[in-house]
């Protein structure tokens, strides 16, 4: 199976802000050594709290910020030092929905220009094929054509989202990465945007980077989900294996966390002990020692690389649960 | 065997927003009780009303919104007929509230020591060290670590877990009677969510307190509420208890918010079934549509669904729905 | 929809309604006024109003109506094109250093910072007093010394915007620095330019007139309103009526502008949420 994206031991710390002329010396650690293969065709989630680096990710993957250090490669190519410019032609293979629906839109502008904006860049269209295009993808995520000269206030959220999604698939991208994009949503409305993703997904034969914190959406959607914590993957496996079988304590209690909507269900719930540290004064060793109910002192040590303990099951873990040494 | 009294009964409760684009019905004719040390679970989307129902029980509802009609039974009293200052009193001390935002609702100038006392001294006579000790003792009850120390921090050197704690900590401090939580999880990270909903659920357990917890999450809902009432439009469509609304669920829109959320087994990469979704948005509280305000949405219509507004039906024990359609 | 917002509001329409009257007083002069403003008749000095002079006359035998109704000319002509340059020379440095931040926008920033730190009034008269009277020298006083106003509220809505999602999406969709800038960025700053530009038109008029009282305005025998206020005060005691004429008219017009500023203010900010 090929692979689309390819992320090296990634890394972006951003300086804390110490006045003028002081040099700063503190560093918020956002993403501190990612690796992951996203193969073509799959949905890979990246699943995780606050402060664990992954809404940064996905800036980094766009290169719309500056990796501090480690590769990025796209379609076989090293991105990571690319230049605006030589990112441009890239740019219809690799596309994004943002979260906010509110925000992700410029109020001044149309459906027809926030759509149409990459089209008329990056293809030499008649101002009837633009058009024509446009509501072919309008179209395609449920927006009438009655929408087309319309502004995004007179629009819900949902269908604001719809539009963000139009604009992100419109010039046939290869990798679409979802930032929270249901996040700012009700519940139904939820379900609306996650079956179009889903279909769209089929239909147009995409990958997806998908990025949230709600572990039942990313169950549903993703073929693999990596769980992130302060900056680093912790466990990375077939989705529908991690759910029945998480082997990293945090995925245990992040899953064991997460409320269901079903009675009756054991409520042996992992409480876990304190806050997520932040990113600032990340703890040392194993980011998680400070939390984990299994800790023992090499834990507090040494940083647990990211291994394959199983085929198509990497845990970074001195002490992986269900392995028999726990 | 005589049931309990409820502790808390709105009947009828009608709430508008008077403003330039209209009058907006946020809550139109809510009826629902809470019984003692029940923790009742109050579910729906954004614009159905829950939040201004809360606001409404504690005479909160700042202007242009005002209670037109209705009864908060509380105590054999009507709230809504008592004189400012016995609400004040009531306030804090028989019902009390928290917030989705802690950050707002701490002062960040005072120490988190400084409003515990305060809110204490407002309402108990008592000395300071005295009302110093209890609030050391609630921060503990919490599980704020180090509480003494704790106690001389300001809401910024807490993190929103911990704040969230401070605020259940201050609206127990009186052992009420009522807590209302308003989306008090909302804006936490999941495992710190299950910390907090673990230290409500405890306090509450041990003073028995009832609770009415607001929120959109299904699942903290099933997983922390005896009985539910689902809001829709500033009114309710069902109520009962969890396992019926859950498990047997008699409003479409109901059933249609339970098919939305994904449940784990189903995904298979988003290349399984789709979700059963609810089609269409919620709709605008200056322009509700006529009779049953769901119509619109649901697929199981009929043409008096359209016309008037659907009436009362008993399901079953503890389970009533408000809808047109027999089961 | 916009449209019925500024009708509901009472005091915009009034304001609107003043800006407006000035601004065909201005453009029918020639059809209003009485008199050729300039014509000089020393044998009618100091008239008080009459039927044949409305306003009066003044030192010089000039009759005054026609004088204030060609005087808007000059102060709407010196008004406009002022906050026009300061409105554009306020926008770029205001955008430059916004969006570009780091040394740029200390730069520019303390530029503007040492030009606030003059009251208005006197570094006009400065600049004046450098250039010489002249329209057009005025015209670029003013337009320097109301440039820290627009610069600031242009930079600050710029760092607001810029962390907008919508502004990464187009930088995500290909899109470069000028683009950002020019499509996404300014239309979006421009609720409060224009109610800066309101605010700052009033202030003009009340600055051009205070530097023509002063006699570093548009030179004399120009009909500006502060030169005819200039002109009648060696009269006042004899004639106070040829102090109130022009001084009604920068009343009226100051006060047109500032209404229909606080009107536009309060419908163009909610809606641009």
């Amino acid at each position: 199976m090929e692979t689309i994206l390819s992320v090296r031991d990634l890394k972006k710390y951003f300086p804390v802000k110490a006045g003028l002329f002081r040099r700063s010396r503190e560093v918020v650690k956002a993403v501190d050594g990612l690796s992951f293969d996203l193969r073509r065709g799959e949905t890979l989630s990246l699943v995780g709290e606050s402060g664990c680096g992954k809404s940064t990710v996905a800036r980094l993957i766009l290169r719309l910020i500056e990796p501090t250090q480690g590769r990025i490669m796209f379609e076989g190519r090293d991105i990571t030092s690319f230049s605006r410019r030589a990112m441009r032609p890239l740019r219809p293979a690799l596309q994004i929905i943002f979260q906010d629906p509110y925000s992700s839109l410029n109020p001044r502008l149309t459906v027809k220009d926030i759509i149409g904006e990459g089209l008329r860049r990056y293809q030499r269209l008649e101002a009837e094929q633009l058009r024509e295009r446009i509501l072919e993808i309008m179209e395609k995520v449920g927006l009438r054509p009655e929408h087309y000269q319309r502004h995004p206030h007179e629009f819900s959220g949902g269908q604001r989202q719809r539009i963000g999604v139009a604009r992100s698939i419109v010039l046939n991208p290869k990798l679409v990465v979802a930032d929270e994009p249901l996040s700012a949503l009700d519940v139904s409305i939820q379900a609306q945007v996650l079956n179009l993703l889903a279909k769209l997904k089929k239909e147009l034969g995409l990958s997806y980077l998908f990025i949230s914190h709600d572990l039942s959406v990313v169950e549903y959607i993703s073929d693999r989900i990596a769980v992130m914590y302060l900056g680093r993957i912790v466990e990375l496996a077939p989705s529908d294996e991690l759910y029945a079988r998480p082997i990293h304590p945090y995925t245990q209690a992040l899953f064991s966390a997460a409320p269901l909507p079903l009675v009756g269900r054991k409520k042996s719930r992992i409480i876990l002990k304190g806050d997520v540290p932040s990113p600032l004064a990340p703890p040392p060793g194993c980011r998680f020692h400070t939390r984990c109910v299994h800790r023992q002192a090499v834990c507090s040590e040494s940083s647990p690389p990211l291994e394959e303990l199983e085929p198509g099951r990497w845990v970074a873990c001195h002490f992986p649960l269900g392995d028999g040494r726990a | 065997m005589r049931p309990d009294p409820p502790v808390l009964s709105l009947e009828g409760l009608k709430t508008f927003f008077k403003t330039e684009a209209g009058l907006a019905k946020a809550v139109n004719g809510v009826s629902f009780s809470l019984k003692k040390g029940e923790t009742l679970g109050v579910v729906g989307e954004s614009g159905c009303g829950k939040s201004v129902t809360a606001l409404s029980v504690l005479r909160l509802v700042a202007h242009p919104g005002r209670i037109v009609s209705g009864r908060i039974m509380f105590r054999g009293e009507d709230l809504l007929k008592l004189p400012l200052e016995r609400m004040r009193q009531i306030r804090g001390d028989g019902i009390s509230m928290i917030f989705q935002e802690p950050m707002i609702s701490l002062n960040p100038a005072f120490t988190i020591g400084d409003q515990l006392i305060e809110a204490l001294r407002v309402h108990r006579r008592i000395s300071r060290s005295e009302a110093r000790d209890r609030a050391v003792e609630m921060l503990r009850r919490v599980d704020l670590p180090a509480p003494e120390k704790r106690i001389r921090d300001y809401p910024h050197h807490l993190s929103g877990g911990m704040r969230q704690r401070v605020m259940i900590a201050e609206s127990m401090l009186l052992n009420p009677d009522v807590l209302l939580a308003d989306e008090p999880t909302t804006a936490l990270d999941v495992t710190v969510q299950a910390q907090v909903l673990d230290v409500m659920y405890r306090l509450t357990q041990e003073r028995g307190t009832a609770i009415l917890l607001i929120t959109h999450n299904l699942g903290i809902v099933a997983e922390s509420a005896q009985r539910v009432v689902v809001m829709y439009a500033g009114r309710v469509v069902e109520e009962g208890l969890v396992e019926n609304i859950f498990e047997q669920a008699g409003h479409p829109y109901t059933r249609g918010l339970l098919s939305s959320i994904p449940l784990p087994g189903r995904g298979q990469g988003g290349t399984g079934e789709p979700l059963v979704e609810l089609p269409g948005i919620v709709p605008s509280l200056f322009n509700l549509p006529s009779g049953c305000s769901f119509w619109p949405r649901c697929r199981e219509k009929r043409r008096i669904c359209e016309e008037d507004e659907p009436p009362l039906k008993t399901l079953g024990q503890d389970h009533r729905v408000w809808c047109w359609l027999d089961d | 929809m916009f449209l019925r917002r500024l009708l509901k509001n009472k005091m915009g329409l009034i304001g609107a309604g003043v800006i407006l009257a000035n601004i065909l007083v201005a453009l029918l002069a020639p059809y209003i006024a009485t008199h050729d403003p300039l014509k000089i008749d020393i044998t009618n000095q100091g008239a008080l109003p009459s039927e044949e002079n409305l306003f009066g006359t003044d030192e010089y035998g000039r009759d005054i109506f026609s004088r204030v109704i060609y005087g808007t000319r000059i102060s709407l002509y010196i008004s406009v094109l002022s906050v026009l340059v300061a409105a554009t020379l306020g926008i770029i440095l205001g955008s430059t250093a916004g969006y570009y931040g780091g040394w740029a926008d200390n730069l520019i920033m303390r530029v503007v910072d040492a030009i606030m730190s003059f009251p208005a009034i006197l570094l006009a008269i400065g600049i004046m007093a450098v250039l010489g009277g002249h329209i057009y020298n005025v015209v670029l006083a003013l337009g320097f010394v109301y440039i820290p106003w627009f610069a600031r509220v242009v930079r600050g809505s710029v760092l607001s915007i810029k962390e907008k999602e919508y502004i990464e999406a187009s930088l995500a969709m290909g899109g470069n620095d000028l683009t950002v800038l020019f499509r996404h960025i300014l239309p979006n700053c421009m609720a409060p330019v224009i109610v800066q530009a309101t605010a700052a038109l009033a202030y003009a008029i009340l600055a051009e007139s205070a530097l023509s009282f002063l006699g570093l305005g548009a030179p004399p025998p120009a009909p500006s309103w502060g030169n005819i206020l200039s002109d009648a005060r060696n009269f006042m005691l004899d004639n106070a009526l040829m102090t109130i004429f022009p001084g009604v008219a920068i009343t009226l017009a100051v006060l047109g502008f500032n209404l229909l500023g606080d009107a536009l203010r309060d419908l163009l900010d909610p809606r641009l949420k």
